[in-house]
């Protein structure tokens, strides 16, 4: 295995990391105007992520800063390219991380309001537009000789992208209703596992009507960079099981499982993908790849070490927060913020 | 307007707001770390609260400072995607090392220091905020390593069109790079002293707390008087430095059209045309120039004709002049103010070693309105930086004209700007608003947890 083969799979870890722990805080952003019916629940529902969501943020800094530094006509092409919806993205990022901080420190219910708008639409948008960039990486989008996207934002939006962008919304939003129900208890717990039978029914079938359209839209039945074997297969074993689980009350259970289908899904992409990380829908000679797209053999060299030693450590702390932090938020708790 | 002019105001203007946030998070942690510290080791109540009261503002200003930081990132490949194909190999490393080395860090133990009060041990939940400072050192480091490349670029090589890394070692060696950091942090730390000075001295002029003021007035005071000192001598390094490595920046900065005579006076205010490269009414102090270039009272400093003229030669027909004025002034405001800070430095460590606090009532209101002192110089401080540096992004190597996303177009980077500035502008009255109010309520001193009923009080932090 080469070093660029090691990048790609290192960014791939990066993205699943993200999607899968950002997944349930942006699962929970959306649900909590909902779930939340006044005041103490809302709070409640926020600090079952509080001091997570923050730190499932940086896996996404990080993936942009590994793709800066291992393939930088990858993240050049990608952010000039996607340039307006990155610009949405940003909008929700920053909205929804001041949203957490400021919405507590000023008791007054229109202001706390507006603020929990904030954190619906900034926890909403960012899944739709990673679905979007994600069904529009693989159905490959107009990039030129140079490596430059030459289409426009609406050219983003097509039946296929905007499904993939609805799939991973309800994926998402399932998600985080299971890191909920783990979390809290009494009839905050109920009505999230509500919400998981509801939303697990829709996210299956549009999950799958997603794949259907994967056959027509983009070459991925038919050319495999590596063959995904059974890996699509157990994501949607694994998203089948999830409603089981749920009316069986194995709560952890059921969040494993999204959280598989969340992995197993990334994976299945990227292996599609390899060794390209771009499609040129006009001309597959122009499609970016881990190659092309990469830094030299030493800046990959250097790169890797620091990455080997850090991530580990990364790992290590991350996992120990959610340990200091495993138990339920309760409705009666010494609320911090 | 073309795509470039809006480009570059874009990363003028996100620059220059994540850097009123930055400083301030870096300078106030380690004040709360030092707080917190006191509190376990002489189990003191009063510093916990202090932590507490100033661990409020920090979170408010450092919830800004992050996601203004994502922007920072993100928009080297949106607007800057040709420099970023150019120097990607060289410049994405310490991008990607500061993600992985302190973002993960700082984010992961705030998480735990806010919601940690009563579920880590006294120990532990220190530890958690002193990593946080940790990370928001090495996270200086790294981005300031990336800056280092664009002044002073080492470690590379042109190969196939584009920059390659070929010493990781040099980039972490870079001369630039050990002049800049401390620079820089010195600087925050003047901005978090200068920050709790003019709250303490506004809340002793109220006579809020004046135990618990004193006492962060005293540590404002010592890191205030310290930090402003040192910063100015390592500035003092850094234009020494600036004379070798980039003397178009150093003439400019000087308005010095022309290479002085050996004995170089230092031009203190100038009327400057760049259209006739002249200056009108200086005002000179003689041979001072000769003693901030060389530590000694000769030695001529080239000037920008000249310079000009070598540039040609070396890189070809272009002009290669930054914008005097705006080098020339920014310089100034700089140096003047670090100048106020290290006066008000002395002034305020004075006062608490006589123990004349709370009488000296002048002090103690000119101490408030100084909080913008320190901000004044580092926003001044990378003007000068940044504009000196044109046309170059990368100095010697790559063209600010040449580094921009050949395919956004202008109405795109326009609708991000105006969108971005809006945000920004919201932001800052809500952060400045909030922090007055939390100012204003003073410190929490009914601290105690509270165990609630049907009706819980939500106790901010």
């Amino acid at each position: 295995m080469n070093l660029n083969i090691l990048w790609f799979m290192l960014i791939a870890v990066l993205f699943i990391g993200f999607f899968f722990l950002e997944g349930f805080d942006f699962g929970i952003g959306i649900l909590m105007p909902f779930l939340g019916k006044n005041d103490v629940e809302r709070r409640v529902i926020i600090n079952t992520i509080g001091p997570f969501w923050d730190g499932n943020e940086v896996w996404l800094l990080t993936a942009g800063g590994a793709m800066f530094a291992a393939f930088p006509n990858w993240y050049a092409t990608l952010f000039s390219g996607f340039y307006f919806a990155l610009f949405l993205l940003l909008v929700a990022l920053i909205g929804r991380g001041v949203a957490f901080e400021f919405r507590s420190k000023y008791d007054n219910p229109k202001w706390r309001r507006t603020w929990d708008f904030i954190i619906f639409g900034g926890s909403l948008l960012p899944p739709l537009l990673w679905g979007v960039a994600l069904a529009n990486l693989m159905r490959g989008v107009p990039i030129d000789a140079k490596m430059n996207y030459v289409g426009s934002f609406w050219g983003l939006l097509n039946t296929y992208s905007v499904v993939g962008g609805a799939a991973m919304i309800l994926l998402f939003v399932l998600h985080g209703s299971l890191f909920l129900s783990l979390k809290t208890e009494g009839e905050l717990q109920q009505r999230a596992r509500s919400v998981g039978l509801a939303v697990g029914a829709w996210t299956t079938v549009l999950m799958l009507f997603f794949v259907v359209l994967s056959y027509f839209d983009t070459d991925m039945f038919t050319r495999h960079g590596v063959d995904p074997g059974p890996v699509p297969i157990l994501a949607g074993l694994a998203l089948f099981s999830v409603q089981y689980f749920i009316r069986a009350r194995h709560d952890g259970w059921a969040f494993a499982m999204t959280g598989l289908t969340i992995a197993l899904s990334t994976v299945t992409v990227f292996m599609d993908l390899f060794p390209r990380v771009m499609v040129s829908s006009l001309n597959p000679n122009w499609s970016l790849t881990i190659y092309n797209a990469a830094s030299n053999t030493y800046s990959l060299k250097v790169m890797t070490i620091v990455a080997l030693t850090l991530v580990p450590i990364v790992l290590a702390y991350q996992i120990w927060t959610y340990w200091v932090f495993r138990r339920r938020v309760h409705l009666s708790d010494h609320l911090d913020y | 307007m073309s795509n470039l002019v809006l480009a570059r105001w874009q990363f003028g203007i996100t620059t220059i707001y994540h850097f009123f946030f930055v400083p301030l998070s870096i300078g106030l942690v380690f004040m709360i770390a030092f707080m917190e510290t006191m509190y376990v080791s002489r189990h003191d109540d009063t510093y916990k609260q202090m932590a507490k009261f100033w661990g409020k503002l920090f979170l408010i200003n450092f919830s800004v400072g992050v996601v203004t930081g994502i922007l920072q990132e993100f928009q080297f490949g949106m607007n800057w995607s040709d420099y970023s194909r150019f120097v990607g190999d060289v410049f994405g490393a310490p991008l990607a090392v500061e993600a992985l080395a302190s973002f993960f860090l700082e984010s992961t133990f705030l998480g735990m220091w806010i919601f940690g009060w009563d579920r880590l041990s006294k120990r532990v939940h220190l530890t958690a905020i002193w990593l946080v400072a940790i990370g928001t050192t090495i996270s200086a480091f790294w981005i300031l390593t990336a800056n280092s490349f664009m002044q002073e670029p080492v470690g590379y090589v042109v190969k196939n069109g584009h920059a390659e890394m070929s010493s990781f070692g040099a980039l972490i060696l870079n001369k630039q790079l050990w002049l800049e950091f401390p620079h820089v942090w010195l600087g925050a730390m003047a901005t978090g002293a200068f920050f709790v000075l003019g709250i303490s001295a506004w809340q002793l002029l109220r006579k809020q707390m004046p135990e618990a003021f004193k006492r962060s007035f005293q540590i404002a005071a010592v890191v205030a008087l310290v930090s402003s000192i040192l910063v100015g001598l390592v500035g003092h390094a850094q234009a020494q430095h600036l004379v070798h490595s980039q003397p178009m920046k150093m003439a400019a900065s000087e308005a010095l059209w022309n290479t002085s005579a050996d004995v170089a006076p230092w031009t203190l205010v100038a009327g400057i045309n760049p259209q006739t490269h002249t200056n009108s009414m200086q005002v000179q102090i003689p041979g001072m120039l000769s003693i901030l270039s060389y530590n000694k009272l000769h030695g001529s400093v080239e000037g920008i004709n000249q310079l000009q003229a070598q540039y040609v030669q070396k890189y070809g027909p272009g002009n290669y002049i930054p914008p005097v004025r705006t080098t020339f002034w920014s310089f100034r405001i700089m140096v003047f103010a670090g100048g106020l800070m290290i006066l008000l430095g002395i002034w305020s460590v004075v006062a608490v070693v006589r123990n004349k606090l709370t009488t000296r009532k002048a002090l103690l209101r000119i101490a408030v309105p100084a909080i913008a002192l320190p901000y004044l110089a580092n926003t001044m401080g990378w003007v000068m930086t940044e504009i000196g540096r044109q046309p170059w992004t990368v100095f010697g190597l790559l063209k600010t004209a040449n580094s921009v996303s050949p395919t956004v177009s202008a109405g795109m980077v326009l609708t991000s700007l105006i969108g971005f500035t809006l945000i920004y502008g919201i932001l800052a009255v809500l952060d400045v608003m909030l922090i007055v109010r939390y100012v204003k309520e003073g410190i929490d001193t009914t601290s105690a947890p509270t165990v609630s009923h049907s009706q819980p009080t939500i106790a901010p932090l």
